[in-house]
């Protein structure tokens, strides 16, 4: 089953594989180039995430029970980072993502491998998508 | 000639390492760092030295008073100032032109102008705004032409009688251009009009005369400088300061209150209100003794050959595009790759041990004008090398490679 807490787990195994920075960065670049991409009429001021030094749209839509989130940056690396938390909250039951224990983050070390200021970025998509989560719950 | 590796040596932070590499700091327009002497100053006040200004009658009180005036008349020295009164201590440069536009103020009425330019820094954009949204004047903006210098016929055509201030910057923190401001305050002040000049990026790297400036207004902050952060200048002429209304009330800006009727103190103090930061200030005179003894014309000299070096290598790198390509140029590099976002490229280079600034600059109209999210910028000063340069360009390469 691809629980939230199944895909934190093989993240976290795909991170131990890598020796160094430059692996991580690599990879992460990889999943940004393969994000699901955000429509173009989502793109709007809404959907934009305040917090992020670059710009961050996500978006997300509900389908039987689940929410399917879409997203875009115009920073490659944070493209990475956002479809990292898409491949895990993407397409799960709303209880389960308001629910989510995220401590996969922490045991790759993400937020080491990022600035403050990203690290921030990163603290404010997780709460948006959360809030996506409780918008449609409500 | 300057001995660099001697300079370096008295920066202890230059020998740190930084996620395992050996730091590289090319940020020097956001701040630069501060030499041993400066570093000691600080600390060696509170151990020492520490007492408040302008009170006391004790031993401590006078000493901490002596300390703080000396770095008055060094700055005096150091850039040419008729008076040691017209030189006012601040937080910074934001402060000192805060400071100033507070003053305009209550002098500007409608009808009014205010002209600043297209490529200044927001704390030179904003308390103009504010200002003039106060007061009804009107705030009018140079426009920049493609290699990032000033329209100067725009400029020309502004002036009028109803100009009463035009204030502009030295050098641009993101584009490194040098602005006429000779040009600029010869022409404004023959309409009438006072000038005030955004020295924040010069102070450190060209030599500054306000005598033969003649300047209204010059301001820089103590930390882009190799001094300590929260300390800034604001130099005006006398005869201007005098005129102006204090801008805080509190102690020291006082000659004698009573609820009747408060009279102010003479110039300095009347723009001084408050405990100042005393250290800072102590210790900035050692940042600019670090200065005067290498010499202003000579750190000028070197960091022009730095920075012709450094132009000269980053364009090879293929699809590079350098904002900011005035003639007469001070050593910051602004740069976008292809598409590449800056951001991107900061991050990589980062792990590498490289210090640039990406993003806007806090001249997020300059980047509307050219149509772009931000840039990565290299800005240099003293300590900097060749061999650091290589380095730094050898990782954006490869942050390139790693991104395309
Ligand atoms: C041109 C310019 N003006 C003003 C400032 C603001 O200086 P401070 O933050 O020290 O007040 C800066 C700092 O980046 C600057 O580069």
């Amino acid at each position: 089953m691809n629980t939230i807490q199944n895909i934190q787990a093989e993240i976290v195994e795909d991170f131990e594989m890598f020796e160094d920075w430059m692996q991580k960065y690599e990879y992460l670049i990889e999943l940004g180039k393969e994000l699901a991409l955000i429509e173009k009429q989502y793109k709007t001021e809404d959907n934009l995430i305040k917090g992020c030094q670059s710009r961050v749209w996500l978006h997300a839509e509900k389908q039987d029970g689940k929410i399917i989130y879409t997203a875009d940056s115009d920073a490659i690396m944070t493209k990475g980072i956002i479809a990292i938390l898409i491949r895990v909250l993407s397409e799960q039951k709303l209880e389960d993502i308001i629910h989510a224990d995220l401590s996969f983050i922490d045991t790759i070390g993400l937020k080491e491998q990022l600035s403050v200021t990203r690290a921030n970025g990163l603290v404010s998509m997780i709460k948006k998508m959360k809030l996506y989560a409780l918008a449609y719950q409500n | 000639m300057l001995d660099i590796s001697k300079i370096r040596n008295q920066f202890p932070i230059l020998s740190s390492k930084v996620n395992g590499e050996d730091l590289v700091y090319f940020d020097n327009g956001a701040t630069t760092q501060k030499p041993q002497s400066v570093i000691t100053a600080e600390s060696n006040y509170y151990q020492n030295e520490n007492s408040n200004v302008h009170r006391g009658v004790h031993f401590l009180s006078g000493l901490a008073t002596d300390k703080f005036e000396e770095t008055r008349i060094t700055i005096q020295n150091f850039i040419s100032a008729k008076h040691s009164h017209e030189i006012i201590f601040t937080k910074g440069t934001t402060d000192s032109i805060n400071i100033v536009a507070s003053g305009y103020r209550a002098l500007l009425n409608k009808g009014d102008e205010i002209i600043i330019s297209e490529l200044e820094h927001h704390s030179n954009i904003v308390p103009w705004q504010m200002c003039c949204e106060q007061s009804g004047a009107t705030l009018k903006v140079i426009p920049l032409l493609d290699n990032g210098s000033l329209d100067m016929i725009a400029f020309e055509n502004f002036l009028s009688e109803n100009t009463k201030l035009v204030s502009v910057s030295h050098i641009s923190n993101t584009l490194g251009t040098i602005n006429p401001i000779e040009e600029i305050i010869e022409k404004a002040q023959a309409v009438g009009a006072k000038v005030m000049i955004d020295g924040a990026q010069a102070a450190a790297h060209i030599p500054i005369n306000m005598q033969s400036l003649g300047a209204d207004f010059y301001c820089f902050s103590a930390h882009k400088l190799y001094g300590p952060t929260g300390v800034g200048v604001l130099y005006g002429k006398e005869f201007f300061l005098t005129k102006f209304p204090p801008y805080q009330g509190g102690g020291e800006m006082i000659k004698e209150v009573s609820f009747k009727k408060t009279t102010y103190a003479c110039l300095p103090h009347k723009f001084e209100a408050g405990t100042p930061n005393i250290a800072g200030v102590v210790a900035f005179k050692s940042a600019i003794d670090f200065i005067t003894e290498l010499g202003l014309s000579n750190i000028a000299k070197y960091e022009e050959e730095l920075l012709l070096y450094a132009t000269e290598e980053v364009l090879k790198i293929e699809g590079l595009k350098i904002y900011g390509t005035a003639k007469n140029k001070s050593g910051i590099i602004s740069f976008n790759i292809n598409k590449l976002h800056p951001y991107d490229i900061g991050m990589i280079v980062d792990k590498m041990g490289i210090a640039i600034r990406t993003g806007h600059h806090c001249t997020q109209p300059i980047m509307e004008r050219f149509n772009i999210p931000g840039t990565a910028r290299i800005s240099l000063a003293v300590y900097n090398t060749k061999e650091e340069i290589d380095i730094c360009i050898k990782a954006i390469k490869k942050a390139k490679m790693m991104l395309s």
